[in-house]
Order: C-alpha cells, then structure tokens, then sequence
C-alpha cells in the first residue's frame, strides 16, 4: 500500500498534467525515493492510484533507467561510462571499485551499502571521469579520492 | 485517379491516400514487411518494406523510403528491386534473424510463418552473426496461447492488436532496446476476448495456438475447408483444419463485411467438442433394459421411420441447425408440424428482430457498417459476452469521429500511431444501457445501469428526443431524460449510427426502442443501421423457416395430438424452462434425437442418431445480419455420423415419403428448400454447385504439400486408400486438384507461391481490405423495401419496480461457458467461471447476504444453490445468473426469482 | 566579446535570485515580448536566424511558423524545452540550466507567449539534481512575482510552466520520444510527418526547443535580430557554448561566438592536448557527430561549414582523441552506449547496433577477424538517415563511419595483432 506521504506526493504530480497517468514515472520515482526500490506491489498501487494496470505501468517501470525494479543499496554510485570518462581513465575507476567493493555493474554489496550502476553521460565531461553518489557529483576522479568519498556514506 | 510506376511499370491505382506498400501488395509485387498489417495499418517501425523513390524521371539516385508510410500520390515513381533496396531490405532481414533461434523444425509455427516467408522473400540466407543471441524467460498465458518470447522480431504488432485495435490492457511493451519484450506483469491468462488473434497477427512464433499443441499438425499437412463459426448469432468466416479425423484448429477466414481478419476466442478455441470422447458415433436405440445401446444404421433408420410410420409425430428444429437440416425435419413432419425449437419467448424476440429488419426502413448492418459506423447506442446488450467479435466491431465505430478529426491535420489514414497520438484518448460517442457493467464500459462516460424495463423506457426517450412523433416517455427520472437527450443528440450529428440491441433482456419493449431509435434517426435523414443480437447461429434462419414453438410442442404433447418427436441437434432442456422441457420428454411416446453430444435431452431419447457437425457436414447459416452463408465439410468423421439432413432424407426414403428423391444431394434439398421458402431463395447462390469445375478439376481440401497419404496406414497396406467421395460440393477430399485460386466461398485456406502464412490473404483480395476476388460474401436475405414507411412502437412498458419478495434474475452470458459446444472444448473449460449468482450491494444487505455466501435461488422451478458475488453497478432487485453454465436456464430468464440465504460458504 | 548567455552565471556560486536577476535587466526582454503580438516576436526570431542549439540546427522561426495561430487555433498548444541533455561529451545546458534559471524560465515565457501556448514543460533528465532544486526555487519566485501564472505582467496573456524530471532514457533528448515521455508513455519516437507543431503533446500543437537556443530568446527580443546577428563570425547569428573534454589542457564550456573556428578551440580556449599527448581528431558536436581531423583546424564551427567536411555543429561540445587513447576502444565506448540506450522501435538499431558494439568488443578484446570489418562497413552503409525511424542509429553511425575511414589501420592493426596495441 501506498503510504499517505507517497500518495499525496503522487497527487502533486499529477495536478502537472492534463491526464493522470502522465505522472507514472514520476510516481514511481516518489515510490522509489522513499523505498529504495519499486517493487511489484508498488507497480500495482501505482497502477491503481493511475487508473493504468500494472502490465502499462511495468511498461513504463521497465523502460526508464532510473526505475529500480530490484532491491538496491542505500546508497547508488552511479559511475559515468560515457566517451570522455572512458578516455580520462574511467576503466581504471570500475577496476578499482570492483577489487574494493566486491561487486561489477549491476550489483550491490553483500552489506546493502552500494549498488554499482553504470550511467550515461552525465553532463560534466570537463570533470572527466565522474560519478554521482546518490544526489552528489564527483568530477576529476582518481582511485584515492574514490576512496575518500565513499566514506562518507555509510 | 493517381499514376504511379513501379519498376518501369505505369499503374493507375483506383483512389488516393493509399500507401505504396498496400498498393504493391495489390498489383502483385512481393514487398516484404512486418509491421504492416492489413487491418492495422503502418506504422514504419520493422524496415522491411523499403523501396526506392526516385523524385522524377531524372532522379537517377533515388532514397530509401519505407513503402508502408510513403503515400502513393500521382506521379510517384518507385522501384522495388533497386539494388540499393533489395540490399537493405536483405540486411532488414538478416538483423531479424541476429536473436531469432534456428528452432524451425520444432517450432508451431513452421510452414505458415510470415518470417520464414519474408526472409526468404528479402533473399537472406546466410548467417553472419557470431555472437550469443539474446533469450528471454516465457510465460504463461492462460489456456489459449503459448508465449515462446525468444521467436520475437520486434514487429509490435501484438501490442498494436492486442491494445490499439481489441482494447486489451493486461499486455504491454516491456523493456528496452534488443531486450524489448512482449507480455505482461505477471503470469496469467490474457484477459481479451480476441487474444486468440495475436496467433495470426504475430508474424512467427511467439504466440501459437495452445489447443493445437495438444493434437499438433503442420499447416501442411491439414484438410482445411471454408467454414461458419457455430458459437454465436454472428457467423464468422472460417477455415477448420482436420488431419486423422481430429478437428485440430480453427483459423479466421478473411470475409470484409463479417468479421475482417479475426475471431474471437470462443470461436477460435471452441471447436474441441467435435473431438470429445463422449461423441455420439454410432445409432443408439434404448434397449428393454432402458440404456441406449448401439445398432446399425439400418436397425437405427427402420426403428425410426416404423415409429414415425405410426405414430403422429412433431418435429423440433434447432437455431443451431443448418436451414438445410432444419428444412428437411419441416419436410419429413410436415409444415404444420414444426417447431422451430426455441421456446415461445426467444422465437418471439428473434420473430420481432425479423419483422423489424424487413418492415425497414433500417436495414441490418454487417458487422463491418458497426465498424464503419461513428456512433452506437446499445440498448441491454453486453455485446462482448454474446457477439464478441460485435465488441471488437465497436471498438473501431467508436475511433471513427475522433479519426476523422485526426485526418484533417492533416494524417493519412494509414498512419496508425500518428492517428492514435492524435486522437489519445478521444472516443466516438457510444452509449451502453445494460443492468450490469460491460467490457465496453471503459470506452464511454456514457452508461446506464437499469432493468430490461428501464432499458427500453431509455431507448424510447432516445427515440422521441430525436423525432417528436415517437411516441413519448413521462416520468422519466430527470438524469436518464438528460443522458437520453444527450444520446439523440450525438446519434444526429454523427455521420453513420448504429443501435444495438438483442435478445439478452428477454424483453421485446427492449428490440422495439431500439428501432424506434433507428427509425427516428431515419426520419431525421440519418442513415441509421440496426444490429440486434440473436442467440444462437441459425436463429434467425430457422425464424425464416418459421413453425411453431417448444411451447405449442408440449402443447401438442400435453393434447395428444402429437406422441412422437423427433428432435434436431437440440438440448430442449436449455432452450425452455426445466420441468416443461421434461414434461414434454417424458409425455411424449417416442423421442428421436439427432445430435453430436450427449445432453440431458438424449437422456429421453429413445433412438439417438449420430449427426455430424459443423466440420463434418455442409449446410447454410443466417446470421444476425441475414446473411446467408456455407460451411462446408473439413473432413468425413469416423463411425456412422452422418449430416443431418441425410438421416432425415433415409426415413423419409424408406418410408417411402413423396418428394424425397431431392435428399441425395444436399443441392436438391436447397433447392426444393428455396422453391418452398420464398425468403430462402437466395441461399443457392452461396456457393458453386457440387458440379462446379475449374479446368475440369475440383478444388483440393488438402494443400500440394500434404505428406505422409501413403504412411499412414503403412502398418497394415501400403497403398494408398481412396479419398472419400464428395458429391454435395466442388472439394476433394484430396491434394489433387485445381492448384489456384477458388472462388471465393469455397477458398478451403489462404495461400500463393511465397506466401505459406494467412498474409497470403492479400494475394485473393480485390485489394487490400476490400472483398475476396469474384464474392458472394455470402447472400443477404433481409432487405428493407426501399420506400418502408414508419409506424413507431408504442408501448411503453412502465418503470421496474423492485419487488420485496423476489429478485429479477437475469442471464449473465459470459464469453466462455454459455454457449454449451464450446463449453465442452478444454480451453473454453478452463476459462469458465463457477456458477455464481451476482446481486446488488443493497439486496445483499436487504437479504442479509455476504459475497461468498451461498444462497438458494428459486427460479424457473428449479432451486440452484450458488454463492453471492457483489455486482456494484447492478440496480437493485435485478440479479444475474450466468446463463449456460452447468445446468443453469439460459433462454428463460429474466424471471423472477425467490432467494433463501445458506450458513454455508463456498471455499 | 559580448556573452549574453553566460553574462550571469559566477562559476562555483549559487545562481542569481529574482531581485538579482531583475537588477540585471532580468524579465526585461518578458515586459518587451507582451507589448508586442506573437507574430511580431516570430518575425524578429526568424529575422534573427537563430537555429536549434540541440544537435540538428533547425531554424527556430521557422519551426514556429508551422504552428497554428490566431482565435481558431487548436487548444491549448504547448512548449516544451528540452533539458535532456544525454548526448555523450555535452554539458552545456546543465551550465544554463546551474547557472542561470530566471534566464531560462523568461525565454520559455518568451517562447510560450511567441506560439501562443498555454503551458510550458521543462523537461529536465533525472541525474540534474541541481538544476532541479534551482528551477523549481526561480520558478516559485517567478510565480510569486507574477511572471508566470495568470495575466502576466498584467498582461492579457497567461501561462503555467511545470518542471518534469525524466526517469531517464537518452531516447527522451528527441523530441517525440519526448513527448511520449512527457505523456507517461514509454520514449519512443513518433512519426514525423505530423511534426509537434501540428500533433505534439497529448495531440496537441507544441514546440520543442533546446535549452540553449531557448535562453537565446530574452536577448534577441531586448536587442534585436540585427544585434543577434552580429553576435556571430559568420552569418547565422549568435554566440554559442561551445565545449571540450578528453585530454586537452583546460576541457570546459565556454560561450563563444558562432563561427569560431575549430583550431581555435582546440588551442586558445581548451588549451591544446595535455603534455605528451598528440591530437588524432575530434567529435565536434557530442557522440553522434563524425570526426574532424588536423586537416580541418581552420573550419568555422557554425551550422554550415562542418557539413562541408562531412560533419556536423551538432551539440558544439568536442570529444578529443589523443594518440594515446585506442580509436577502438572508443567506438566500443560509443557504439556499447548507442545500442545500450536504443529504444528498440525500429530493426536496425535494435539489432544492427547491438551487433556492431559486439563486433567492436571482439575486435578491442583481440578476438577480431577480418570479416568483422565487412561488418561495419555493412552497418554503416546500411543505417543511414531514412533508412531508421528516428535519427539515434543513424547517429551513431556518423563517428564509426569516418573512424573507419580516418583511423582504419588501427582497426586492421587489431585484427593482425590479436591484441589491442594501447593495452
Ligand atoms: C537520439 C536523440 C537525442 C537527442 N537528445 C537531445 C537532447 O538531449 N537535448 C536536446 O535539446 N535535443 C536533443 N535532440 C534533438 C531534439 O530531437 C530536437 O531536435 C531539439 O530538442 C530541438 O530543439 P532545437 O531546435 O532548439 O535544437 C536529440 C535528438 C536525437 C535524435
Ligand atoms: S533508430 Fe529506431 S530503435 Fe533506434 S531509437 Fe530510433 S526508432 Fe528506436
Ligand atoms: S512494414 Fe513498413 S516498416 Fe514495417
């Protein structure tokens, strides 16, 4: 079930459109920024607070990148794999977070800590190479400051 | 009248805003595609149907174009077999073929895939690829269909039907890039009635037919012949296939002004009742033990005509009888002893929908004018239910308005998403007056949920708010006047409106608003067509024929003037109430039954004769449009079944009846039937007669490629056996025989060189979407007189009022499970519901009842015990039985109905 | 050097708020616009020949001319802006978008109140954070202030302006995949014909506008089309953020006028390569544009003269390549991108890129063969513009096509070796 917050964010969307089902993905951001995750049955909550089914809002959930439609981990390392960052040594980053974290694009650590996600270019190639952790940016990384900025997220 | 050329070819092509693949599909050019489909038009997504378009003759470039989105204006010049654009449309195949598993010889769809086909036609061959193709995780659909997602080529065509065209929403685009898949959330049966379709609309073998598999056949190696679908009023086109003496799948059989390019699932999946077990296959005659035991056809023929040598006997006819059978039941009984098998009820709401439609001056319409229409009132028809492929009919009637207004942007009208992103969620107005909710209801505002009374009280304001001399309705309540005003409103300014209405209230007030609405809408000018429902396939046929009643039949019992009946292809028991129906059996001395089934009616029967069925004989059909249409026979059954009318033919033989040489040949039974009926006259017309030859040769049932007629009795001799003989129709039971195309009303299956899929349709069109090449399409029979003058109806009935002591119970006809042959088939089984009774909210508190709990329902002299469902929507007082299921009444409801709440509570 | 896009924006500091922005001449250019009619605002963007800063340079007046107008013109119209933004190596919208929100909300209102629209969207991908938090801050000051919502200004003209934040998908930067977006539907493209103007947003005429060119719209109303025209080297008119990153000294964006040449950006304002680094080409206008070499240093970086050389302006932010970094290897990079982010609409791409990315994988992992490069070559020629539905794939091609004609031995050189010589 949908909590009253995720509901009333939800409706906020909504007054944006002239259709409600305008807001799915929005919708399930909210879901989303307040789970972690969507799961199935917040496929079909969102589905009814839509009027869509959960078949049309699995559509939507399984087409946008930002939908996790997995269990992930408190925190995402979104790490940039896009032209520049690749040419500003992005692959040695992605090696150094494997041996460190234990884990390859797609995964999270066995403590639920990190989920590794590769992203697309995120717009701050003069940064190269970047990554985003949550809702912060990284730019000019190198495997010691990587280190460095992962602890501060517990 | 735009010239094009094509390959150095000059075309004059008959009418603008056709595309360029549509147009070389009519001339015969083989362009390959995907995503086109005929019915759904072009959307450009799969790249398969490139040409090239030069700008004028000096072009000597040209450029790619998609042939499907590319209008054929005056003056196009374009060339299909450019190098540039063979080598694309090659390389448009190979990249298909990338994840495509090499799975032909086990795959359902092999020998009918339009992806064999086109990779063929698109000249790839040899594969390049190096790399692992992608798979995919399968699920499970439900009875019907299989789901084998590795086939996938991406063409959207599932989804375009499925959503766009049937309405679906249970079944969506997943994923993204080359892992985009076709499903839905969860495992489970897809919920539309159409979904058989997406069989034929996938063009390779992500969705094959479920029922097939269980009694696998290539399309190769079947026995296929035209046919009529049995299990509704609305006689779809189709082509049954038969290979050992088991009727194995049904296919849609291409008919523009029925049912287009698709069925439903009912008539797709309910065939399996020709192949259960418990088929009556041989004569039964009840010993002195009282069992039926088998016997000859001889002891079986002389009982019955010694029986019917002394006795005075009545014959009852069946709405599901082909005219031909019926016919020769009236003949062997004699006109005045006829019944025509329907209770006195249902024969006098089809009797009314007759008069209607040939008084005029609204004619019938086809099911293709529902589609073609741009405005719809249904008045107590859950169409879905009853007619489904009328709902999917519908469907398109109510995109008309809001398509219009999308080609003035301007679109062409084949570009099918450009037309779907303008329009949204823009509908046509359609107006449901049901009691209870409809599978349609999601496309409109504007609903009414009211008792048979209030429906028809509904359609007669409609009526008299279109033309003031309808007669009117006072006390209306001010909401329905309001939606009734606003209903006369939408039907007057749409360009084509249609009502419709049926047989399900039980209520002739009901037909009567209904063509008081169509008529008013006539008067206004408006070209306004009816369509009205009918029960069961023949219904309107055998209203034709005429006769009497099941009511006069007990009558007849009851008097003495009868003590012998002879009983066509009919349960009596489901047509009239119960205890009637039983004591009509038991009066009666001497009951003869012919049918397929057993059925409680043969449990009466004192000789049952085996009759075959719809794929085994021929015989004519009306359709609720009064069309007049063949079916002919797929395959000669196993055992002493036997069409029909040949029984009744023998007996009247041996007992030496006048007239009875004609019973032969089915040609002189129809003919002697439209010398006798004068409204049949046209049904000799349907097909070419027995004798009918193309370069001598008659048309061969089994395809060129039908393999193994030496093998299969190999066990015991290898010489091939003679194919059964055919004397009542130009088929051979045989692959020899005129290889091309038939004409149209004898085309036993679709295909051309090249062309192994159902898309070889487009190779017998007129052109694309229009008649078979040289049709009939069938004879309508029901014409209005061109100058019918009005005499409105003017009974009103009064407002329902909800009784105290009883419930009005009406049929809840459910897609799947009311009409009895199809229940019987496996699929259709297992998508039956339990028998439920649903109530209004405020009747269950009134009577103190929760859903789930089981109460006992009184009605029709017959106590059934069912549990409550909820139905929110229903007015209070009226309840729905489904109809049909197990023993449950059909056609005698509504009824009133007395309810005793039970402890108990069903798990 | 004038920079009106970029005049407000303090690098590292928060952006400007209203009384600022207002103090800077801010919704000047909005009070300007409604004194004038749509037309007239139509007319002096034509006269302008400002062109889409989004990668395909169409020219904006002219875009705006197809849009119905007037009293019996279809209801309600939309603007859409497109803050997508997910063309690999392009980050010059997210400085506007940071740096200069009041900027861009008083050209959308600009732009909205041009096509007589009755609601903005500004559709901005997920991972900008920071640009969301300050449009959605401008935007409520905005709407206190009057400039958005009922009667603005005073004026007879009313507008709402929504911000959507994309649930991410490089299919919703073009713009019908956008509006599909935007609808709550999955982005895939529309067919074009009908274009937004006629069929857009819930079938609605609409106009879709790139960021940049949008922001351009205060200026040219406050000085004019021949001012604006002026801005530029060449004839096209303005200035334009241009862009570099790889190994190049200073990689950034910086707004220059339109025309600079190539050499010019490459030295003067990214600095030349890092030390010990030699240029091998470029990808001038982010992924999907094809590369330029040291032969083209001289080229005016405008909208016409790239096409002279077989390349486009596109998004005007560069991807170096440097000798040290393997041309494979980034075509990998490119093509793994490309295929990952198809929308899986039309064959060729859904199945022709995923291909050639694998064939790119094979031939960088030293698993070449020397059919492989039939395979590109097939590719290339076969997923051109009209050939697919929309213009991701035949986008992506653009940068294989001239690697494999400029840097052709470095593929055969893989293929020989069984091995890729960077590694
Ligand atoms: C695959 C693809 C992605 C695109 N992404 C963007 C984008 O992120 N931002 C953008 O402004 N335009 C993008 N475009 C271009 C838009 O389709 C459109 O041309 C542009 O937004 C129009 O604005 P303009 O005329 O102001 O440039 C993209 C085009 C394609 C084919
Ligand atoms: S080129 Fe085709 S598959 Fe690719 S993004 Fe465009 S429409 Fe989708
Ligand atoms: S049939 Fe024309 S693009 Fe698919």
């Amino acid at each position: 079930m949908l909590s009253d917050t995720e509901r009333q964010e939800i409706e906020r969307e909504i007054v944006h459109y002239p259709r409600a089902r305008a807001a799915v993905a929005e919708a399930l951001m909210v879901v989303q920024r307040h789970r972690g995750w969507v799961s199935d049955e917040a496929v079909r909550d969102v589905a009814a607070l839509l009027e869509m089914t959960p078949d049309e809002v699995e559509g939507i959930a399984t087409f946008y990148s930002m939908v996790f439609r997995q269990p992930v981990g408190r925190h995402i390392i979104h790490l940039c794999d896009s032209v520049s960052c690749w040419i500003m040594g992005q692959e040695t980053l992605l090696e150094h977070l494997q041996r460190k974290l234990g884990i390859g694009f797609g995964e999270t650590t066995a403590d639920r800590r990190f989920t590794l996600i590769p992203a697309g270019c995120l717009g701050a190639c003069d940064l190269a190479p970047v990554m985003r952790v949550d809702d912060d940016l990284y730019g000019h990384l190198t495997p010691a400051k990587l280190d460095e900025i992962l602890e501060r997220y517990p | 009248m735009p010239r094009i050329t094509i390959n150095n070819q000059v075309h004059d092509i008959p009418w603008e805003g056709r595309n360029l693949l549509e147009v070389c599909l009519d001339l015969g050019y083989d362009v390959p595609y995907f995503c086109w489909h005929p019915a759904m038009h072009s959307v450009g997504a799969c790249r398969q149907c490139a040409v090239k378009q030069f700008r004028d003759e000096h072009d000597t470039q040209g450029r790619i174009v998609m042939a499907c989105m590319t209008p054929a204006t005056d003056g196009t010049i374009i060339s299909t077999d450019d190098p540039e654009a063979v080598a694309f449309r090659r390389s448009v195949a190979e990249w298909l073929m990338v994840n495509h598993p090499h799975d032909c010889p086990v795959c359902d769809e092999g020998g009918e895939c339009h992806l064999q086909d086109m990779t063929v036609m698109a000249g790839h061959n040899y594969r390049r690829y190096r790399f692992t193709k992608r798979t995919f995780r399968n699920q499970d659909l439900g009875p019907f269909l299989n789901h084998e997602m590795n086939r996938c080529i991406q063409c959207y065509r599932c989804t375009r039907f499925y959503r766009g065209y049937a309405g679906g929403r249970d079944f969506e685009v997943l994923g993204w890039h080359d892992h985009v898949y076709f499903g839905r959330a969860a495992d489970g049966p897809l919920e539309s009635e159409f979904s058989g379709n997406l069989v034929e609309v996938c063009p390779t073998g992500v969705f094959t037919d479920k029922t097939l598999k269980e009694h696998y056949t290539r399309k190769w190696d079947l026995q296929t012949a035209p046919s009529i679908c049995v299990h509704c009023g609305l006689g779809c086109n189709i082509i049954a296939g038969e290979r050992y003496g088991v009727l194995r799948c049904i296919r849609s059989r291409y008919n523009d002004q029925v049912n287009g390019y698709f069925l439903c699932d009912r008539g797709r999946f309910g065939y399996g009742f020709v192949n259960d077990e418990e088929r009556i296959r041989q004569p039964l005659i009840r010993n002195e033990r009282g069992e039926l035991e088998p016997c000859t056809i001889e002891e079986a023929l002389w009982k019955t005509s010694s029986i019917l040598r002394h006795g005075r006997a009545i014959g009852i006819g069946s709405p599901r009888a082909s005219l031909e059978a019926n016919f020769s039941l009236r003949y062997l009984v004699g006109e005045e002893n006829f019944h025509h098998g329907m209770s006195g009820r249902s024969y006098q709401l089809v009797r009314e929908m007759l008069a209607i439609l040939q008084q005029g001056p609204a004619p019938a319409a086809s099911m293709s004018a529902v589609a073609q229409g741009d405005a719809a009132l249904l008045l107590g028809e859950d169409v879905t239910n009853v007619a489904p492929m009328l709902g999917l009919a519908l469907r398109q009637n109510i995109l008309r308005q809001p398509t219009r207004e999308a080609l003035r942007l301007p679109i062409h009208e084949y570009e099918d998403s450009a037309i779907h992103e303008a329009i949204q969620v823009g509908r046509g107005p359609l107006y449901i007056a049901t009691p209870d909710v409809t599978r349609l209801d999601e496309e409109t505002p504007n609903t009414y949920r009211a008792a048979p009374q209030d429906i028809a009280r509904f359609g007669f304001a409609v009526a008299h708010a279109i033309d003031p001399a309808a007669p009117e309705v006072t006390a209306l309540p001010a909401a329905v006047q309001e939606t009734a005003a606003r209903c006369a409103q939408d039907l007057l300014t749409s360009l084509h409106p249609v009502i419709v209405s049926g047989f399900t209230c039980g209520h002739p007030d009901v037909i009567h608003a209904a063509a008081n609405v169509a008529w008013a809408l006539r008067r206004r000018g408006k070209p306004a067509d009816l369509c009205f429902t009918v029960p069961e396939c023949n219904s309107l046929g055998v209203a034709l024929l005429g006769g009497e009643s099941l009511n006069a039949a007990l009558q007849a019992v009851r008097d003495g003037t009868a003590d012998t009946v002879v009983i066509l292809e009919n349960d009596i028991i489901r047509q009239m109430d119960v205890d009637l129906a039983e004591e009509l059996l038991e009066r009666a001395q001497h009951v003869i039954v012919l049918d397929h089934l057993p059925s409680p009616t043969t449990d009466y029967a004192d000789i049952v004769l085996p009759a075959a069925t719809f794929a085994e004989s021929q015989g004519t059909l009306v359709n609720n449009e009064g069309r007049a249409q063949r079916f002919l026979p797929v395959f000669v059954p196993q055992g002493d079944v036997r069409d029909s009318w040949r029984w009744l033919g023998d007996i009247m033989v041996m007992n030496g009846q006048r007239g009875c040489e004609t019973w032969c040949h089915l040609t002189g039974v129809m003919r002697l039937m439209a010398e006798t009926v004068p409204a049949l006259t046209g049904v000799t017309e349907i097909t070419p007669p027995p004798d009918f030859r193309l370069v001598g040769q008659k048309i061969p049932r089994q395809p060129h490629r039908y393999s193994g007629r030496t093998a299969i009795h190999a066990d015991r001799t290898v010489h091939e056996p003679r194919p059964p003989e055919e004397v009542d129709a130009p088929l051979a039971y045989s692959m020899e025989g005129y290889p091309g195309q038939p004409p149209a009303s004898l085309i036993p299956r679709f295909w051309a060189p090249g062309w192994n899929s159902g898309q070889a349709v487009n190779r017998y069109q007129s052109h694309i979407g229009g008649p078979l090449k040289g049709d009939s399409g069938g004879v309508r029979l029901i014409e209005p007189p061109p100058e019918a003058a009005i005499t409105y109806f003017d009974h009103i009935p009064d407002a329902f009022v909800p009784r105290e002591d009883a419930l009005l119970v009406m049929p809840d006809y459910l897609i799947f499970g009311s009409e009895p042959l199809s229940a019987r088939s496996p699929a259709i089984a297992a998508r039956t519901p339990r028998p439920y009774l649903g109530l209004a909210p405020k009747d269950m508190e009134r009577l103190g009842a929760e859903e789930g709990q089981v109460v006992a329902l009184l009605v029709t002299g017959t106590c059934y015990h069912l549990p409550v469902v909820a139905r929110p929507a229903l007015p209070r007082g009226v309840a729905m039985l489904p109809a049909g299921l197990g023993n449950m009444v059909a056609l005698g409801l509504p009824q009133w109905g007395h309810i005793e709440v039970k402890r108990e509570v069903w798990d | 050097m004038e920079r009106p896009l970029t005049e407000n924006i303090r690098p590292g500091e928060p952006p400007l708020g209203l009384r600022e922005y207002v103090e800077r001449g801010g919704y000047e250019g909005l009070r300007l616009a409604l004194q004038r009619t749509p037309l007239e605002i139509q007319r002096e963007v034509t006269e302008s020949g400002l062109r889409g800063r989004g990668g395909a340079g169409f020219p904006t007046g002219q875009k705006w001319s197809f849009v119905p107008m007037g009293p019996d013109a279809r209801r309600p119209k939309y603007l859409v802006v497109n803050g997508d933004e997910m063309e690999p190596g392009t980050m010059k919208d997210r400085l506007l978008l940071e740096g200069d929100p009041h900027a861009l909300i008083e050209s959308t209102i600009i732009a909205s109140y041009a096509i007589e629209a009755d609601a903005a969207y500004i559709f901005l991908r997920w991972e900008y954070s920071t640009a969301a938090e300050r449009l959605k801050a401008a935007l409520a000051e905005a709407y206190d202030a009057g400039y958005v919502g009922r009667a603005i200004m005073g004026s007879g003209y009313s507008l709402e302006v929504h911000l959507h934040r994309s649930a991410g998908r490089y299919m919703c930067g073009e713009e019908s995949g956008l509006l599909n977006a935007l609808e709550g539907k999955r982005a895939i493209p529309r067919s074009k014909p009908p274009f937004p103007q006629a069929v857009g947003l819930w079938g609605q005429p609409t106009v879709v506008q790139n960021v940049e060119t949008i922001c351009n719209l205060r200026h040219i109303i406050r000085h004019g089309a021949e001012w604006f025209k002026g801005l530029s080297l060449t004839g096209e008119g303005g200035t334009k953020l241009y862009g570099a990153s790889g190994k190049v000294r200073h990689p950034g964006v910086w707004e220059l006028p339109l025309g600079t040449p190539l050499g010019e950006l490459l030295h003067d304002h990214a600095g030349g390569m890092l030390p010990g680094h030699r240029f091998r080409g470029l990808l001038p206008g982010g992924a999907s544009t094809a590369f330029m070499t040291p032969d083209h240093l001289d080229v005016a970086m405008d909208f016409t003269a790239p096409q002279r050389v077989g390349t486009r302006l596109g998004t005007g932010t560069m991807i170096v390549l440097d000798d040290r970094t393997c041309p494979v290897g980034l075509m990998h990079n490119l093509l793994r991108f490309f295929a990952r982010e198809s929308c899986g609409y039309c064959t060729p791409c859904r199945e022709g890129l995923p291909w050639v990315a694998r064939t790119l994988a094979a031939i960088e992992a030293g698993d070449g063969r020397e059919s492989d490069l039939d395979i590109l070559d097939h590719h290339v020629r076969m997923i051109r513009a009209g050939h697919t539905f929309c213009p991701l794939a035949p986008g992506a091609m653009a940068p294989l096509e001239s690697a494999l004609v400029h840097f052709r031995q470095d593929f055969e050189q893989h293929i020989r070796m069984g091995a890729c010589p960077w590694r």
